[in-house]
This record gives structure tokens, C-alpha cells and sequence, in this order.
């Protein structure tokens, strides 16, 4: 049996990508440069990290509802992740990401520290609700 | 789905408004919502700094292809300031881009209100009506002491309700959201709208979910429509918060926290460690910064008394936001001039953290620490590489005109 996440709540075609895997919530306004990709709030778990291309992990959703902009305008920038996986999100993470069309999903059957780690390669499939481990 | 709302989808109110209710659907399909719920108000976040280029192309089209507001929509704070952007060192490209983006939202009928106080100074809905709102301190605010109801909308989200006049019924829009989750004792005197700040810190990164609702009782006395302001925009950005309940003040409060099982006691003593949890780092306090929410009329009277006869340290930079029609009162009651008098420079219809040339702005005049009364406002600014110091008004004030942090 291969390894896998189900999700609760997803939207977006299926793609696979590079998977970084955070302990820390985010927000793509608090702790995103927005010019580079790289998370560069001081003392952020994943700071200095770079999100271009990735499949994100985070726990929790922060804050802001200048993210809903920002998912849109990164993805313009062509320095936007493969696709983003939320423990637990909000309205304004899922409203940026549909906008600007980037997978995105909500809610985890195990936590992603027991199957999954930063540099894995993993296929996020929102149609059948469903992130592997490849 | 109405009747109406088929018709939009088949094209009867034209393709802007198709577009944005095939986007509403899909944003509703995700959370579950059976359907959408007509709002009587909107109120956006749309500027150049949070919208980029690729925000005003789209602003543009929209513009250009016949999207209009179907409900009275306002606008959030924005990024500009265009009495003080040479002074502040603003592009000047950004600037053209920020006038081009406002007749684009005029065009559609959006009023530029360019605040993030609406709540205090445009609109303030009854219990139970329905609006589509963002800055999350605006969402919070509506839910909570107005027993509006209405989800974090963000700026695509929201221009999409002005266009269709209605949103998806997920979240805050429904009763079984919008009950208490968890209790939070005030056992301490809150003097200063920081310590309302430093609460919502507090209660905001321990529950850091959309869908926590904290039901505040035992407090001493009757809170102020600013402290509520403070304590809200402080749990929406440190916990993502939507709503919360204060026994005895708020409409939807409970009478009692009878049922609920946790149980959070906030004492004096949490507060001070919140203040002494904030360092100076190399050295110096230069900037100090009242934002993040704009101040209201009430806001500006008190710091203009607290300035009285005061000077900005030279070498120290001193900001106060607020909206326009704020400011105007303010000028006609004396506390603008006062401010000014005192070397504080009061910028309007911005925020401070999404003021565009941020970072540059930081690099140019040495600033590390940013020093504030807003608990909101130094959790934000981080990605600028601030490092950031909540403090009390007064002590704001101090440290504005003396450079010492104690």
C-alpha cells in the first residue's frame, strides 16, 4: 500500500509536484516575499524556503484577505506553487487559490509529518479527494 | 438555484456577471454551500499593492466589459497616499497604476471609501443581514457586534458579489457557525486599546481557526467601540477569526458560558508577558506607527491630547492612518493640526502595512523595530522584515518623542 493523505475538501485539475511540508501556518501576505517566491518572515519554520512549483503543506491558513489578490498575482509572476494542502483553511485561501486556479485542499486524515516529508515527490488529485506519496 | 440566478449563468445580465457567478458556484462547491444568499453591501480590498499587475489587467476587462456593482460596494484601504507619495519616496509608476485602478472600480461603480473602518464610519448593517465583506477586521467587526453575518471576502471574491448581488451560504452566513466555541475570561482591567490587541493575540494564536468562535464574559465594565475594533482586528490576523461573542454586549452572545467546556482565564499577568515577549533589536525605536485599523475620530482626539505640546524625536518618524472623512473632522476639530504640529505625519485612505514601497521605505531610513499600540499591525507587517513592538498609546507617544524603548 502506497503512502496517502485523504483530504476533506479540494478544487483544482490533479497535479504532481515537490512537496514542502510546513509546521507553521501561512499567509502569502504576512510571510511571503511576493517578488521571489521565498518565505521571508523572520523566524518562520520554512524561512529562507522557496514555494515556486512546490505542493505546499501548512497546517493552518493566517490572517489576511490581501492573500485573495496575491495567489493571482503570484501565479502571473510564474512563482506560484503546484498546489496548496491546508490542515485547516479559510475562506480567503480558497477564494485566491479558485481566482487565480491553483489546486488547493482542506482537512487531513493523518497529519502529513507521518507520511510525508520536504523533497518528496507527491500527486495531489482533488477529484478524488486524495494527496500520494509517489 | 433562483430563477434569476439561471438566468445570470445562461448570460441575461451579461458575461462579467456569468463569470462571476460560475466563480461564486465553484468557491460555494468547495465549502458545501446547498445555496447563495442575496447581501445588501460590499466592501473590498482592491490596490495596486495587493492586486499587481496582473490585478489591474483583469480590473481592466472587467472594466471595459460592462461589469457593474448590482449593490452600494466600498473600498478598503489602499496603498497610495497622493498628498505624501513623492515624501514617502512612492513609485511613481505605482502611483499612475493606483490613479488608473480607481477609475476602473468608479467605472464600475465601486465608491472609493479607501478605509478599512467602514463598520465606524460608512455602514453598519442590523442583526441578521447578510453583506459581503473584507479586511477581516471589517468581517469580524459585522459578526460579532453588529450580529451581521457575512465570511472573510477577499478582494476577487468580493468584487464578484458587487456584480452579482449575492454569495455563497457556507460559514458565518449559517447558525451553526456562528455559536460560541470556547470561553475567555477577562480577569483584568484593559486600559488601553493595546491590551484589547494583546487579548486578542492571546486568545488568536492558540486557536488558530477560522471556525473558533471565543465567548468573552467577566469582564468589568462595558467595552468601547474601539476596543471591540482592537480586540477583533487582533483575533481575525493572529487566529483567522471571523466572529466572537461578548456576554452582556454583543447581540448573538450567550447569557452564560454554561455549556461550553473550555474554559481560558486571561489575567493581567498574560498581558505583561505579551509586552516583555517584544524586544528591541540594534538598538533603536524610530518609528512608531498608529494603523492597521485607521484610527477613528475618538482615536485622533486622544493622540492629539497625547501629543499636546509634544515633539517627534528628530531622527524618529511618527505615522497616524486614517480615512478621508476622519481626517476632514479631524481638521476641523483641531487634532489633525495638532498631530502635525507635533511632527506626526498623518497619512490618509492607506494602512500603513500595505503602503506601496514598503520595504524599500524601511531600507532608505534604517528602520528595524517598528514600535505600535496595534496588536494587528505587528503580526502583519513581518514579510517587511520589521521587527516589531506592541506597546501602550502612551507609551507609543513617549517612545515617538524621546527614541528610548523601556
Amino acid at each position: 500500500m502506497h503512502r496517502a493523505i485523504e483530504v476533506t475538501r479540494a478544487f483544482g485539475p490533479a497535479v504532481e509536484g515537490e512537496a514542502l511540508v510546513s509546521e507553521e501556518g501561512f499567509s502569502p501576505r504576512y510571510d511571503l516575499d511576493r517578488w521571489s517566491g521565498l518565505i521571508t518572515k523572520p523566524g518562520h519554520k520554512l524561512e529562507g524556503k522557496s514555494i515556486v512549483d512546490k505542493v505546499c503543506f501548512f497546517p493552518t491558513a493566517k490572517g489576511g484577505i490581501a492573500a485573495g489578490w496575491a495567489f493571482y498575482d503570484i501565479k502571473w509572476k510564474k512563482i506560484a506553487p503546484k498546489a496548496f494542502v491546508f490542515g485547516v483553511t479559510n475562506p480567503v485561501m480558497v477564494q485566491g487559490a479558485i481566482f487565480a486556479g491553483i489546486p488547493i485542499t482542506a482537512g487531513w486524515n493523518k497529519h502529513p509529518r507521518e507520511v510525508v516529508k520536504s523533497g518528496d515527490w507527491v500527486r495531489v488529485d482533488p477529484a478524488r479527494r486524495l494527496i500520494e506519496i509517489l | 438555484m433562483t430563477d434569476e440566478e439561471r438566468a445570470i449563468l445562461a448570460g441575461s445580465r451579461g458575461d462579467a456577471a456569468r463569470r462571476a457567478l460560475e466563480y461564486q458556484i465553484e468557491v460555494g462547491r468547495f465549502w458545501g454551500a446547498k445555496r447563495l444568499v442575496p447581501v445588501t453591501n460590499v466592501h473590498m480590498m482592491g490596490d495596486i499593492e495587493v492586486m499587481g499587475d496582473a490585478g489591474l489587467e483583469y480590473l481592466r476587462r472587467e472594466a471595459d466589459g460592462a461589469a457593474r456593482c448590482s449593490v452600494p460596494t466600498t473600498t478598503n484601504a489602499r496603498c497610495i497616499d497622493f498628498a505624501q507619495c513623492d515624501r514617502l519616496g512612492q513609485d511613481r509608476g505605482e502611483v499612475a497604476k493606483e490613479r488608473e485602478l480607481i477609475r476602473h472600480l468608479r467605472r464600475m461603480d465601486v465608491v472609493t471609501t479607501d478605509t478599512c473602518i467602514n463598520y465606524q464610519t460608512v455602514y453598519q448593517p442590523h442583526l441578521g443581514e447578510h453583506v459581503a465583506w473584507g479586511d477581516t477586521g471589517t468581517v469580524i467587526y459585522a459578526n460579532s457586534v453588529f450580529g451581521a453575518r457575512s465570511n472573510f471576502e477577499s478582494g476577487p471574491a468580493a468584487l464578484a458579489a458587487a456584480i452579482t448581488g449575492r454569495t455563497p451560504e457556507y460559514g458565518f452566513h449559517l447558525d451553526e457557525h456562528r455559536r460560541g466555541t470556547f470561553a475567555v475570561e477577562l480577569r483584568t482591567r484593559l486600559d488601553d486599546l493595546a491590551d484589547w490587541g494583546a487579548v486578542g493575540k492571546l486568545v488568536g494564536e492558540s486557536h488558530q481557526d477560522y471556525f473558533a468562535v471565543p465567548v468573552f464574559h467577566g469582564f468589568h465594565r462595558v467595552p468601547t467601540a474601539d476596543e471591540l475594533k482592537h480586540l477583533g482586528a487582533a483575533l481575525a490576523s493572529y487566529g483567522s477569526m471571523g466572529m466572537f461573542h461578548f456576554v452582556g454586549v454583543t447581540p448573538e452572545a450567550p447569557r452564560s458560558i454554561g455549556s461550553l467546556s473550555e474554559k481560558m482565564v486571561i489575567s493581567e499577568n498574560e498581558i505583561q508577558k505579551i509586552y516583555a515577549g517584544y524586544k528591541l533589536r540594534d538598538g533603536d525605536a524610530r518609528l512608531v506607527v498608529f494603523s492597521g485599523p485607521q484610527q477613528s475620530l475618538l482615536e485622533m482626539k486622544r493622540l492629539a491630547a497625547l501629543f499636546e505640546g509634544r515633539k517627534v524625536k528628530a531622527g524618529s518618524s511618527c505615522f497616524v492612518t486614517t480615512n478621508g472623512a476622519v481626517l476632514a473632522q479631524s481638521r476641523a476639530l483641531g487634532y489633525a493640526q495638532a498631530l502635525e504640529a507635533a511632527g506626526v505625519t498623518i497619512l490618509e485612505g492607506v494602512c500603513f502595512y500595505i503602503l506601496q514601497n514598503l520595504s524599500p521605505m524601511r531600507e532608505a531610513n534604517r528602520w528595524t523595530n517598528m514600535v505600535s499600540n496595534s496588536a494587528k499591525i505587528v503580526n502583519i507587517i513581518g514579510a517587511h522584515r520589521f521587527n516589531t513592538i506592541l506597546r501602550r498609546t502612551a507609551a507609543c507617544v513617549e517612545i515617538a518623542c524621546t527614541g528610548l524603548l523601556k
